[in-house]
Formats: structure tokens, C-alpha cells, sequence
């Protein structure tokens, strides 16, 4: 069955168990960015070892290394790095696969040119973090002042990320301009609103790093705004974990479908979802900035209520994704109320480590609100409970999604086999990921609800009582850290024998996309019209932020000098 | 327009509603109560100067009235000034905190006194202490190598 033809009802999806093959050219590109991925994580978790190891008393650093140094380039290599490389490798291959089938040479040329920019930023962060002159976190707050070689690598990681954004574009662009009459596959679509709420997103701290910290740390001017790179920062900041959720989200609607032996439930909402992300990812960061001055409490509150608009489109996900399990469970002969549960595939990790991503998202989501909630923030903010908040969601519902991904993609690559003692390595995996986050990620939320601030070296605090009180909450969130080191091992060493050494083989490799069920209706034409969504996006932006952003230059303090405090 | 089966909405129905409710109570304790988080509109001279006007050129603890006192803190790396103050039980005090260099954090564990300290801006917060004891307070906005080593306390005794 040719990929070029089918498409057009329901989606684009294709039935069956289907063997796939990538163009030689677009597994190239593909590969490079997974394997870039594999090597930030490595270097990220070792770092992450090390500093729970640090702040738990288990070690002494050595003279030339400091805690400091070890969380940015942990945040730098996972948060940003990781990320940007992975999805991106996930979005080009799965535009090719929906997309007749491959890339169009634009959007390869595009892919590339954003990769090479994107790897040699990296490198640049990662030499001046490494030397110790970029001891600022993965937030950089001003005016803590880098190296200015840390805010250029920034700068061509956001900037080089826009290439791989027109690449995905002008894939579905060339796709669409035959088919003008048909919605697009689902998997493509997704894709595309995903890089447009990056593109929308990373424009604003491209425009701190490059007119205000470029600048600035080359000694052009001599004071940098605070205020005004904080807002820029987190205009920016919170849709960056909603570009991190979503390519999850792709594979929990799109691929996991095909996987649990059922369909896309619907062809519609999945699609309404991907635009209420694109509406109510930005005009939300205040919710990050909720106990600082030079903002009054309106504004915060009234991003706090567009924040929580987020809750809509993941009702709608767990609907739909439960919905789709049960219809599969169903008609594989489950059951009574819940004996569909059983009829999951459980001993496959392309669904276990998803399906354990997704229970621990329930938690984390939860804790989520908790922190956008305006009052109760006071309570969390800036403790460890955040830091536990973001390793439940993105350290572990996102990751372990993204190892589910390469179980099965790296093969469709590599032409290797995903083999049962692999499969097994990877279950094994998954679950001393949950055991190992249960106690790390877990009690970091019990500790900072006592006080326990995030991103701390080792401190007694003077011997206060409280503060010992914390180092013992320390050493399980230490042994958790350690648990978490030996699964990232696992999950190397499963990633290696998927590169280099697992049997090759002629047996069909699956590139899974769920078909779409068959009384799904077409989605509505409005869906597709990217420019009206685009446009509200814009309109929100400017409800929310217009006033707030005009008074920060209306009663604009002097700029600060520069600092390097470490 | 788009199609959602019977239960798909009541699910989305009730989940909702529970929110609108949420967002409604939260709104309340803001508007009525006057429960919002710390902030200020009200801006320094020179963040490194800070420290040759008022009120941070005097920095310490004012009483303003009965069981009622300001709290003006300057924080720096890698300190605050003053980095003790003592109060009776049952007062009130308003924190008005700035800092003088980088951004820092001020932050009193078991109380909903968790402000930032922007250079360029006046962070103001009002807390009452009931409970007599030694409040431990931290910096919890990274600010370099020290940042684990800025702390104070409040003191918060008995009434006779």
C-alpha cells in the first residue's frame, strides 16, 4: 500500500500493520537529532546525580566544580537541549510518515540548517558553563551576567529551532497545496501547531537575548532592564512546557492508537485541543511572576484565569485517550466495567512507559494548578515542591513518553529489532523510573511545602531546626536521584544495542499511526484556517499584556549593572 | 459544530463547572479579602545607590502602630540587612524589600511571606505573627554562589 493516495478520509491516517521506510535522507536527518538528544541526556543526568548527591551531604565537590555550575548545565542539557533535539527529530519523522511518505527537499535543507545551528549553540553554552563563566542557571536571569558566548549559543538554539519550524511548515505547505480541499493527517497538523505556538512563544526571549542580554553582556550599554527581561522571559517560559507536553500528546493521540489495537476516537477534538494550547500557552507567564513587585495583582490575576483555560483542552485529552482505550479493550473481549484494562498491551513498552507517563501526569497535573492557583502559589513558590512539580511533568510524564518514542523509532531507522530482552530492559526501566521519582520527585513536593527552597547548595541555615529538619527529608530524595541514574543507564544502554548492535531484521517495522474511527466526522474547515487562531493569539497577548508591559516603561526603575556573583 | 458524545459532555460539563467555581473563590478571596500575592509599583533610584535614600538608607524594623510595624529589608549578596528582627507576638508587620544588586528571594517558611526582591523595585507584603517562635527566613531566588548561605531570622516572642 503506497502512502501517496490514502489520506484523504479520516485524516490521512493508514490501517493496518505497515512496514515503513524512511528516505535515506530523512532518517539522516532524523537520526541526528536523536542522537544529539541521547548525548544531552547522558551529560544532564550525570550532572543531576551529582547534584542531589551535593545538596543531600552524600559528597564534597571538588574545587573546580560547585552545585551551581552542575544545575545549569543540568537544566541547560535536559530542559532545553534534550528537548528541542528530541522533538524535533519526533516531528520531522512523523511528517514524513504522514506526508506521502517523506520530507520535501525545502524542509530538509530547512531541517538541517536549524540543526547545525541548534548543535553549535549548544556547544557554546555547554564550553563557557563548563569553565564556570555561565554559572546562571537555565533561566539566566538578569542581571547575574554570563559570558556573552552563553547568550549567543542561546540565541542560535531558539533561532536555529525556527529553521526546523519552516521545515515542518513547508512539508505540509507543499502537502496541502494539492489537497486544499482535505484536513490534513492528524499527526501533521499537530506538528505544525505545535511549532506554531513555539515559533510564537521563543520570540519573545529571542528578544531578550538578542536586544537586551546580547548587548549588554559585550559591554554596548551598560544597564539591562530586570523587570521588563523577566516578563520577556516568561512570555516565553511557560509555553516551553507546553512544547514539551504536546509532542507528547502527539504520541498519546496519534501513534498510541495503532499500538493498543484501537483508533483515534475522534478527528476533531484532538485538533481543538492542539488550538486551545496555541491560545492559552502565552498570555499566562505572569503566573511565574506572581510574588514579585512592578506587576500589579490584576493583571496576575487575570493571566492566573487564562492560565487555567488549560484545564479545558486536557479534559478533552483524557476523555478522548480513555475513551480510545476502552473502545480497544473492548473489542479485543474485555469485559465488565474495567475488563478492558486488562486487555492492554502491558507487555510493551511502547505502551507501559506511555501509560505510566500518563497516570503520574494525574498528580502532577493536579500540582500544576496548585501552583497557578494566584494565593496558594505563596505557599510553593520557589521551593522545592516546583522543582518536584516539573521532574513529575516533564522529567517523567514527557520523558518516559519520549523513551516510549525511540523504542520503536529508532528501529524503523536503524532496521534493527526492538527484541523481548529489550522490551523487558525497557518495563524494567519504566518502573524504577516511577519507583525512583515516587521518592525524588515526591518528597521534593513534601519538602518544600516545609519550606525547603529549589536550587540550593547543601545549608543548615545557621543549625536552624527547620532546615535540619529538610536534610533528612534529603537523603531519600538523594536515593531517588540515584535510582533515576541507574534507569537513564538502562535506558543508554537499551538506545546503543537499538543504534549498534540489536539483530537486524526483515520483519515488518512498524511506524505506528492510529487510524481515525470511522464515525468520526470530518473536522471542521475553521480548524485548519491557521491564520484566525493565529490571530486570537495575538489578541489575548495583547489583552494581557499590553497595559502590564506599558507601565513596566512608564514607571521604569534605573537598569542594574552588571553582577557575577558566583 | 464538532460532535461530543453524551458523556463526553458531562465530563467536560463538570470539570468545567468545577472551575469556573474554582477561578469564582479565588477571585472572591482577592477582591473581598484582599488576599493577593506580594507586589508594589513603587520604584528605587539606582539599585547600587538604593542605599543613600529613603527608606533603604535606614533599613530596620519601625513600629507604626499598636502591634504594628514595617519591616524595611535590604537584600544583597549575600545578606540582608538587617538579618534579625524581633517582634511581639500578635503583631503585624509590612515587609517593604528591595535588593541591591541581583534579584533575590525572601522567603519565611510556614507563613505566606514569599516575595522577589528585583533591584529597581520596592516588594511589599503584609504578614501577622501569631505564634511565638524563631522564624528562619531564605533566600530562594538563586543569586550565586552564597545564595545558600543568605539567611536571617525573625524572632517573634512571648507576650508577657
Amino acid at each position: 500500500m503506497s502512502t501517496t493516495d490514502l489520506g484523504v478520509e479520516g485524516g490521512g491516517e493508514q490501517a493496518a500493520l505497515t512496514d515503513f521506510k524512511f528516505d535515506r535522507k530523512d532518517s539522516r536527518l532524523v537520526m541526528a537529532h536523536l542522537l544529539f538528544s541521547f548525548g544531552a541526556v547522558f551529560l544532564g543526568a550525570t550532572a543531576g546525580l551529582l547534584q542531589v548527591m551535593q545538596r543531600s551531604g552524600w559528597i564534597t565537590l571538588p574545587p573546580w566544580l560547585n552545585y551551581y555550575q552542575l544545575l545549569t548545565a543540568h537544566g541547560v542539557l535536559l530542559a532545553l537541549v534534550f528537548t528541542t533535539f528530541f522533538i524535533i527529530g519526533y516531528l520531522f519523522s512523523g511528517v514524513a510518515r504522514t506526508l506521502d511518505g517523506k520530507l520535501s527537499p525545502a524542509a530538509r535543507v530547512l531541517g538541517w540548517i536549524g540543526f547545525y545551528m541548534m548543535a553549535v549553540g549548544t556547544v557554546m553554552a555547554v564550553i563557557v558553563i563548563l569553565t564556570n563563566d555561565a554559572s546562571v542557571l537555565y533561566t539566566f536571569y538578569a542581571p547575574m551576567q554570563a559570558s556573552p558566548w552563553f547568550y549567543i549559543g542561546a540565541a542560535l538554539l531558539i533561532v536555529g529551532s525556527w529553521f526546523s519550524a519552516f521545515g515542518i511548515f513547508a512539508a505540509y505547505i507543499n502537502w496541502r497545496r494539492t489537497r486544499k480541499k482535505h484536513s490534513s493527517p492528524l499527526f501533521a497538523y499537530m506538528a505544525v501547531a505545535t511549532m506554531i505556538l513555539w515559533l510564537h512563544a521563543s520570540l519573545a526571549v529571542a528578544v531578550e537575548v538578542v536586544f537586551q542580554l546580547i548587548p549588554w553582556s559585550l559591554g554596548l550599554v551598560a544597564r539591562v532592564d530586570v523587570g521588563l527581561s523577566r516578563a520577556l522571559f516568561w512570555y516565553f517560559g511557560h509555553a516551553l512546557v507546553y512544547f514539551w507536553l504536546l509532542p507528547a500528546y502527539i504520541y498519546w493521540y496519534v501513534n498510541i492508537p495503532q499500538i493498543v489495537g484501537g483508533k483515534i476516537f475522534s478527528n476533531s477534538l484532538p485538533r481543538l485541543t492542539f488550538i486551545l494550547f496555541i491560545l492559552f500557552s502565552v498570555p499566562v507567564g505572569f503566573h511565574h511572576q506572581l510574588n514579585e513587585p512592578g506587576i500589579e495583582s490584576f493583571w496576575k490575576f487575570l493571566q492566573v484565569v487564562l492560565t487555567m483555560m488549560v484545564v479545558i483542552p486536557s479534559l478533552l485529552t483524557a476523555f478522548s485517550l480513555l475513551a480510545t482505550f476502552e473502545l480497544a479493550g473492548r473489542s479485543r473481549g474485555g469485559k465488565g466495567l474495567f475488563g478492558w484494562i486488562k486487555k492492554m498491551p502491558w507487555k510493551d513498552a511502547r505502551f507501559f512507559s506511555a501509560a505510566m507517563a500518563m497516570l503520574i501526569f494525574i498528580p502532577a497535573g493536579a500540582g500544576g494548578i496548585i501552583n497557578a492557583s494566584y494565593q496558594m502559589n505563596q505557599v510553593v513558590h520557589n521551593t522545592w515542591w516546583v522543582t518536584g512539580h516539573f521532574h513529575l511533568t516533564l522529567a517523567s510524564t514527557v520523558l518516559l513518553t519520549f523513551f516510549a518514542i525511540s523504542y520503536w523509532l529508532i528501529p524503523v531507522l536503524t532496521r534493527r529489532e526492538f527484541t523481548k530482552h529489550l522490551n523487558k530492559l525497557a518495563i524494567v526501566q519504566a518502573i524504577l523510573w516511577a519507583i525512583g521519582m515516587f521518592l525524588m520527585g515526591g518528597i521534593m513536593h513534601i519538602v518544600g511545602l516545609q519550606g525547603a527552597p529549589r536550587r540550593s547548595s547543601y545549608a543548615t541555615y545557621g543549625d536552624h531546626e527547620l532546615a535540619l529538619t529538610w536534610i533528612s527529608y534529603n537523603q531519600v530524595i538523594a536515593a531517588g536521584g540515584v535510582l533515576l541514574f541507574i534507569a537513564i543507564l538502562l535506558v543508554l544502554y537499551i538506545w546503543v544495542n537499538l543504534l549498534y548492535f540489536a539483530p537486524r531484521t526483515e520483519k515488518t517495522i512498524e511506524y505506528p499511526v492510529g487510524v481515525v474511527n470511522e464515525q468520526a466526522e470530518h473536522p471542521p474547515k475553521i480548524l485548519e484556517r491557521w491564520s484566525v487562531w493565529i490571530g486570537v493569539s495575538i489578541a489575548l497577548v495583547l489583552i494581557a499584556y499590553t497595559i502590564p508591559i506599558y507601565q513596566m516603561f512608564m514607571h521604569n526603575p534605573p537598569g542594574s549593572l552588571t553582577y557575577r556573583s558566583w | 459544530m464538532i460532535h461530543m458524545p453524551k458523556y463526553e459532555k458531562i465530563w467536560m460539563a463538570v470539570g468545567t463547572g468545577s472551575l469556573i467555581l474554582f477561578l469564582i473563590v479565588l477571585g472572591i478571596m482577592a477582591g473581598t479579602m484582599g488576599l493577593n500575592p506580594p507586589d508594589g509599583m513603587e520604584t528605587t533610584v539606582e539599585p547600587e545607590n538604593v542605599e543613600a535614600s529613603a527608606p533603604f538608607d535606614q533599613p530596620g524594623l519601625k513600629q507604626i502602630g499598636p502591634n504594628e510595624y514595617e519591616a524595611v529589608i535590604l537584600s544583597y549578596i549575600f545578606g540582608y540587612k538587617p538579618n534579625q528582627i524581633t517582634v511581639p507576638e500578635g503583631s503585624t508587620v509590612h515587609f517593604k524589600i528591595t535588593s541591591k544588586d541581583v534579584v533575590h528571594g525572601f522567603f519565611v517558611p510556614g507563613t505566606t511571606t514569599n516575595l522577589m526582591a528585583v533591584p529597581g523595585h520596592v516588594a511589599e507584603y503584609t504578614q501577622t505573627f501569631d505564634e511565638a517562635g524563631e522564624y528562619l527566613f531564605v533566600c530562594h531566588e538563586y543569586c550565586g554562589s552564597g545564595h545558600h548561605l543568605m539567611y536571617g531570622n525573625i524572632i517573634v516572642e512571648e507576650k508577657m
